[in-house]
């Protein structure tokens, strides 16, 4: 391959070709691009026209050019262009076996994709190199066996890492397996330090070449939780100082449903060059007891996973006395030494005990409590059944009650004799007695028994066929100290002494500690010494593999106790968690004390990183560009000869320009249904939506339209004077661009010449007449004609009219709540005084109800109001207020101005207030019927 | 035998499904001016209508309209306008130059031609007057029969490539319309519009060009040739030619127009990528006006 900068050629002697383009450019340059023959008429008037230039047309240079690079682009692409050719060397360039060796370990295992991308690349050219290959991986050390890297590259993706770290056993058996031949060594490391590493260098060294390969990747580990404080302490390692780095860190477990979630995540940051960061959470017990496991997230290693074993999860103990005797001596408390004994390692519930069992403790501690009432026993068997411990111990009360005397109570181990006794004290002959050892079968043991311990009264059991079994300690005369019955999945222990010091100094020794511990009443300290765990079998329950993913342990076989606490990690230990007899251990891959450093590799050994640039054939791209660019030549020689535009510029040039824009534009996002109102529109339709604003039609008749205007404008100060409506300057609507829903009324003009609104004009108008708008038709013709006849104003108010949505009209009957809305009115003058208005019918079964003055009317304001008055001319004014148009002549038409404006006064007040007037003549009935 | 009356059937009913076409587009479009546009505005000797009037003395019994005078006590007569018919003689170049279109979209020269000058006739005939071409061929008549005899004579081509307008037997003190490109040779136009002004023939020259003739929007090396085939240019560079074959052009028009006016003649030129509508409208009102 021969090399130019980045870029390699696999064809270079190709190359030679591009020489060759000068040539070609002379070539294409002479010749002319032939002729189109074109039917023209006109030709006669060209007869002996002489061309201009008696030169050959050429090729314009560009078009040239786009052809040369075509060409060009050819020639390079059939070269065989590779961008960032990857060198080989090393162990890579040899020809011999090769033999890769991987760490596998779990901390690989995060960019174990990488890795095997890496190793597949490696493969492959081992193959085309005809290399014979063999993996050992360290993890799993198994003969080295050398065959086509086509075979191994087969199984590439079932070669996986372990959970677990080539310790130096198994690097010394993988020395051991190494063949004598020769060969080179390709070493995918973990990245971390080991001592074996050096033996096995030199090892493969001394057979060949040896090349490493490393992951530059930032390495965190997690190491266990601890619970110091009230709070869960998480401390994150990585392996090399770096920038400041965050890192989130989720807690796993289950919701309070059942089902897997993240319960807590919160995020760690590493500061500038520090190896060590470290997370408090503050988490409620219930919530720490769920979690079954804290990781890094994105990590995907089981380093970056730990497990929490019991000894997150304290335990819930209640602690309930017989006589809380609180004036008593706090030494004399019968609690006080439990309390004193718990409270490090369990959380404590105070309460009665219908109050603790809802919260369904761990632990209940009877300390001298006699009888229950029958509602707490059955409680109480119920939680026992279900797995409580429920932990009695004896005392005055106790002794002197009846409770399992004859019978044996469910919540007693053992059946009692009356009474109790003591020994060792000033009035008996006996020494106190001290206890015996533990036997074999008890849970207590292996537990070193301090001489100071005696027992100088106690209550005793009954001798029954059961008891042997049930005494888990006894004294060393015998008689059992505490007895234990299983109930369900629970257990009852009775502890034949008092809880605290009267009857025994037991609650003051160590032992008691430790016994309670057994009984799995405390929760376990944090690391449990190998001697503790002696002789005990833990069977795995969760296992981790190096991913980090928890699976099920299936049928692995348990592991004896003090290796799982200090047995390097291998096939036989998985990292995981552990179930004991009562309590759980974890096993994680990273442990409290666990350092990692980085791996040293000697300075002749070559180390390559993941991140390398990728090697990129650039053939294709050439030749599609050479495509590309020919197209563009067919093109453009089609437009230069006049094959393309020419005579129809539009169907060709615009087809292909147009198939462009499709192919390079996205698909306009849909535009906004409306066209965004502009500031000022959205500004009058504020003003119109804050105040009552009168309204009318522009027709597009100027004068009108002002007249109009100066009509609402007298009727409005005629309202704003007169009534409460205290109406805004009036406004001129355009029905195909405003919005009509601001105004309680629109006043029409009907001109013979004005335009029909468009259909969507209409649509608007027919949802603004259903949603309670008003129309008021103005023909302003009835001095001439009456209403209904062919006026040109009537038939276009009946042009204009036929698309709304208008209900039967009627003239204004006599009992219409126009007539006294707010003046009683019987005449609806205007300019005119036509008695032609028209309102929407009453329903035809509205009727008088005898004593009424109105009929009971429709109940909504009526859509349109149709008249000929010319009402606006009545109500205008000018700027200074006086009227605009004369009305009638002297007094008589001043009256008529004036019933004009109550006409109007009543309209608006109809339509503000619809019916309410219709509803007031009920008033006196109403009155009536209250018996006012 | 059977053959040859097979053939002409064929062929005859091949040219009957053209000329009804283009007779109702003429019909269409004449339809458009026809509206009252024409007439003498007085009582005489025609088929139309013009008004009643009251029995005089002196009309005969048969002028009195029955119909009418039914309705009353009176007696009337119905007059009709007084039409005089005049000749009017066609010539429409059927030159092959003139079957080309630049677009498929655009009718070709000689399609318009024929339109323009048949719905010309039939609101010629229409207005009364004799309508016929130029030449022996068919001589002005009137009548509805002699529109669809000028509809077929219509669809006859010739194989030149650009034709010579026919002068022959021109009716003295007719008028006269030429429908062509005008493209070939202009000398035989001059002689033939000489030869009709001698006679007092006046009327109208229309030039109906296709677009591409008016803008030249050729580029690269090209071969020019005409419909025919006859003749042919080559050029390197179509786009050098264009400013010199425009001046051509409007030397053209201008020796057109000039020989028009000489001879009291009126030209107009109609591209056809205009409507028709509008060169018939001034056809119509050239004719109108030079009577």
């Amino acid at each position: 391959m021969t090399m130019l900068g980045p870029l390699g050629f696999t064809a270079p002697w190709l190359l030679l070709g591009l020489l060759a383009l000068p040539v070609l450019w002379i070539i294409l340059r002479a010749v002319p691009p032939a002729p189109i023959r074109r039917m023209f008429p006109g030709v006669v008037l060209l007869l002996g026209l002489k061309d201009a230039e008696q030169v050959t047309d050429r090729t314009p240079w560009w078009l040239l050019l786009i052809r040369m690079l075509a060409v060009a682009a050819v020639i390079v692409g059939l070269a065989g262009p590779v961008l960032n050719p990857q060198e080989q060397s090393g162990a890579e360039a040899g020809s011999g076996p090769l033999l890769v060796v991987m760490d596998a370990s779990w901390s690989s295992a995060s960019d174990w994709r990488q890795r095997q991308a890496a190793l597949d690349t490696l493969l492959a050219r081992a193959e085309r190199a005809a290399r014979p290959v063999a993996l050992l991986r360290l993890t799993a050390p198994e003969a080295p066996q050398f065959q086509a890297a086509g075979v191994l590259k087969s199984r590439l993706t079932g070669i996986l890492p372990e959970p677990w770290e080539p310790d130096d056993a198994r690097v010394a058996q993988a020395i051991e397996m190494l063949p004598d031949e020769e060969f080179d060594s390709y070493w995918m490391s973990d990245g971390l330090a080991r001592d074996s590493r050096a033996l096995l260098l030199a090892a493969l060294e001394a057979r060949g070449e040896v090349t490493v390969f490393e992951s530059p990747r930032a390495h965190y580990t997690l190491a266990p939780a601890r619970f110091e404080d009230g709070h869960v302490r998480l401390t994150l390692h990585r392996l090399r100082p770096g920038p400041e780095a965050e890192v989130t860190i989720a807690g796993h477990g289950l919701d309070p449903a059942g089902n897997p979630a993240v319960l807590v995540r919160n995020t760690v940051r590493f500061e500038q060059s520090a190896t060590e960061a470290e997370l408090e959470l503050n988490l409620p017990a219930e919530l720490r007891a769920r979690i079954t496991r804290f990781e890094i997230e994105g990590a995907r290693s089981a380093g970056a996973v730990t497990l929490p074993d019991d000894s997150l999860r304290r335990r819930e103990v209640a602690l309930i006395a017989g006589n809380e005797n609180r004036e008593g001596l706090e030494l004399l408390s019968p609690l006080h030494f439990l309390d004193r004994a718990l409270e490090p390692t369990a959380d404590l519930l105070d309460g009665t005990l219908e109050e603790v069992l809802p919260a369904n403790p761990d632990v209940i501690v009877l300390a001298d409590v006699a009888t229950l009432s029958p509602g707490e026993e059955a409680g109480v068997l119920e939680w026992l059944e279900s797995g409580g411990t429920l932990l009695r111990f004896a005392g005055p009360r106790l002794a002197a009650s009846d409770v399992s005397r004859n019978d044996e109570d469910p919540l007693m181990p053992v059946r009692l004799r009356a009474g109790g006794r003591s020994v060792g004290g000033a009035m008996s002959w006996g020494e106190p007695k001290s206890l015996a050892p533990f036997a074999e079968d008890s849970p207590f043991f292996g537990l070193a028994i301090p001489d100071d311990v005696t027992v100088t009264s106690q209550v005793m059991a009954q001798p029954d066929p059961t008891l042997a079994a049930r005494v888990i300690a006894q004294l060393t005369d015998g008689t059992p100290l505490v007895t234990r019955k299983r109930v369900g999945q629970g257990q009852v222990v009775l502890f034949h002494v008092t809880a605290n010091a009267e009857w025994s100094s037991l609650p003051l020794s160590g032992l008691f500690v430790q016994m309670l511990e057994r009984l799995a009443v405390s929760s376990m300290p944090a690391a449990p010494a190998p001697e503790d765990l002696e002789g005990t079998i833990w069977q795995p329950l969760r296992v981790l593999d190096a991913f980090g993913r928890v699976g099920d342990a299936g049928n692995l076989p348990g592991v004896a106790g003090e290796a799982l606490l200090s047995a390097p990690l291998g096939p036989d230990l998985i990292p995981g968690l552990y179930q004991g007899e009562d309590r759980s251990l974890a096993r994680n891959v990273v442990s409290v004390d666990s350092v990692f450093e980085p791996a040293v590799w000697p300075e002749r050994i070559s180390v390559e990183g993941l991140s390398r640039p990728e090697e990129t054939p650039l053939a294709g791209w050439l030749l599609a560009g050479a495509i590309a660019l020919l197209l563009a030549d067919v093109i453009a020689s089609l437009a230069l000869s006049g094959r393309l535009g020419g005579t129809r510029p539009r169907a060709g040039t615009a087809a292909i320009l147009a198939a462009l824009a499709l192919s390079l534009t996205p698909v306009p996002s849909r535009a906004q249904d409306s066209p965004a109102a502009s500031p000022e529109d959205e500004a009058a339709a504020m003003l119109a939506a804050s105040e009552v604003t009168l309204a009318h039609v522009l027709t597009g008749d100027r004068q009108l339209d002002d007249l109009a205007e100066a009509g609402l404008r007298g009727l409005s100060d005629i309202l704003f004077y007169r009534t409460s409506v205290e109406p805004a300057a009036p406004m001129g609507v355009d029905l195909e661009t405003d919005e009509l829903a601001f105004y309680p009324m629109l006043y029409w003009p009907v001109t013979a010449d004005q335009p029909i609104p468009s259909d969507a004009a209409y649509a608007k108008l027919n949802d603004y007449l259903r949603s309670g708008g008003m129309i008021l038709f103005d023909t302003r013709d009835s001095d001439v004609a009456g209403f209904g006849t062919s006026s040109p104003e009537g038939r276009k108010l009946q042009d204009l009219a036929a698309p709304l949505d208008i209900p039967p009209l009627e003239p204004i009957p006599q009992d219409h709540v126009l007539t006294r809305t707010f003046y009683l009115l019987q005449d609806f003058p205007g300019r005119y005084a036509s008695r032609d208005v028209w309102v929407e019918a009453a329903a035809p079964d509205a009727e008088q109800v005898e004593g009424m003055p109105f009929r009971n009317l429709n109940d909504n304001v009526t859509p349109v109001v149709i008249g000929g008055n010319d009402w606006a001319s009545a109500w205008a004014i000018d700027e200074r207020g006086a009227p605009l148009v004369r009305i009638g002549s002297g007094f008589a038409g001043e009256r008529q101005r004036e019933i004009a404006y109550r006409f109007g006064v009543n309209l608006v007040m109809h339509v503000l207030t619809g019916n309410y007037k219709s509803d007031q003549v009920h008033v006196p009935a109403l009155l009536d019927r209250l018996g006012q | 035998m059977t053959d040859t009356v097979t053939h002409l059937r064929r062929d005859a009913q091949q040219e009957a499904s053209r000329f009804p076409a283009l007779l109702a587009r003429a019909e269409h479009l004449a339809g458009t001016v026809l509206l009252g546009e024409h007439g003498r505005r007085r009582s005489g000797m025609g088929d139309d209508f013009w008004q009643y009037r009251p029995l005089r003395s002196g009309d005969s019994y048969r002028s009195i309209d029955w119909r009418r005078s039914a309705r009353g006590d009176e007696q009337f007569v119905r007059e009709r306008e007084w039409q005089i018919a005049q000749s009017v003689q066609l010539w429409v170049d059927g030159g092959a130059s003139m079957r080309f279109t630049s677009d498929q979209n655009l009718p070709q020269k000689g399609e318009r031609a024929r339109l323009v000058a048949l719905a010309t006739a039939i609101l010629l005939i229409r207005g009364g007057e004799r309508v016929g071409f130029t030449g022996w061929q068919l001589p002005p008549r009137n009548g509805d029969v002699q529109v669809l005899r000028l509809a077929e004579a219509l669809s006859d081509d010739t194989e030149d490539d650009y034709s010579e307008p026919e002068a022959r037997g021109i009716i003295p003190h007719a008028r006269a319309m030429f429908v062509s490109d005008f493209l070939g040779d202009l000398d035989p136009v001059e002689a033939a519009l000489t030869k009709a002004a001698d006679r007092g023939v006046r009327g109208v020259l229309l030039q109906v060009l296709d677009p591409t003739e008016e803008s030249f929007p050729f580029k690269g090396r090209t071969i020019f040739h005409s419909v025919g085939g006859s003749v042919a240019h080559e050029t390197l560079k179509a786009g050098d030619l264009r400013t010199r074959y425009l001046e051509r052009l409007a030397e053209r028009k201008d020796r057109l127009d000039r020989l028009s006016r000489l001879t009291g003649w009126q030209y107009m030129c109609h591209h056809t990528s205009e409507s028709a509508q509008s060169a018939l409208l001034w056809v119509y009102r050239a004719m109108d006006g030079g009577r």
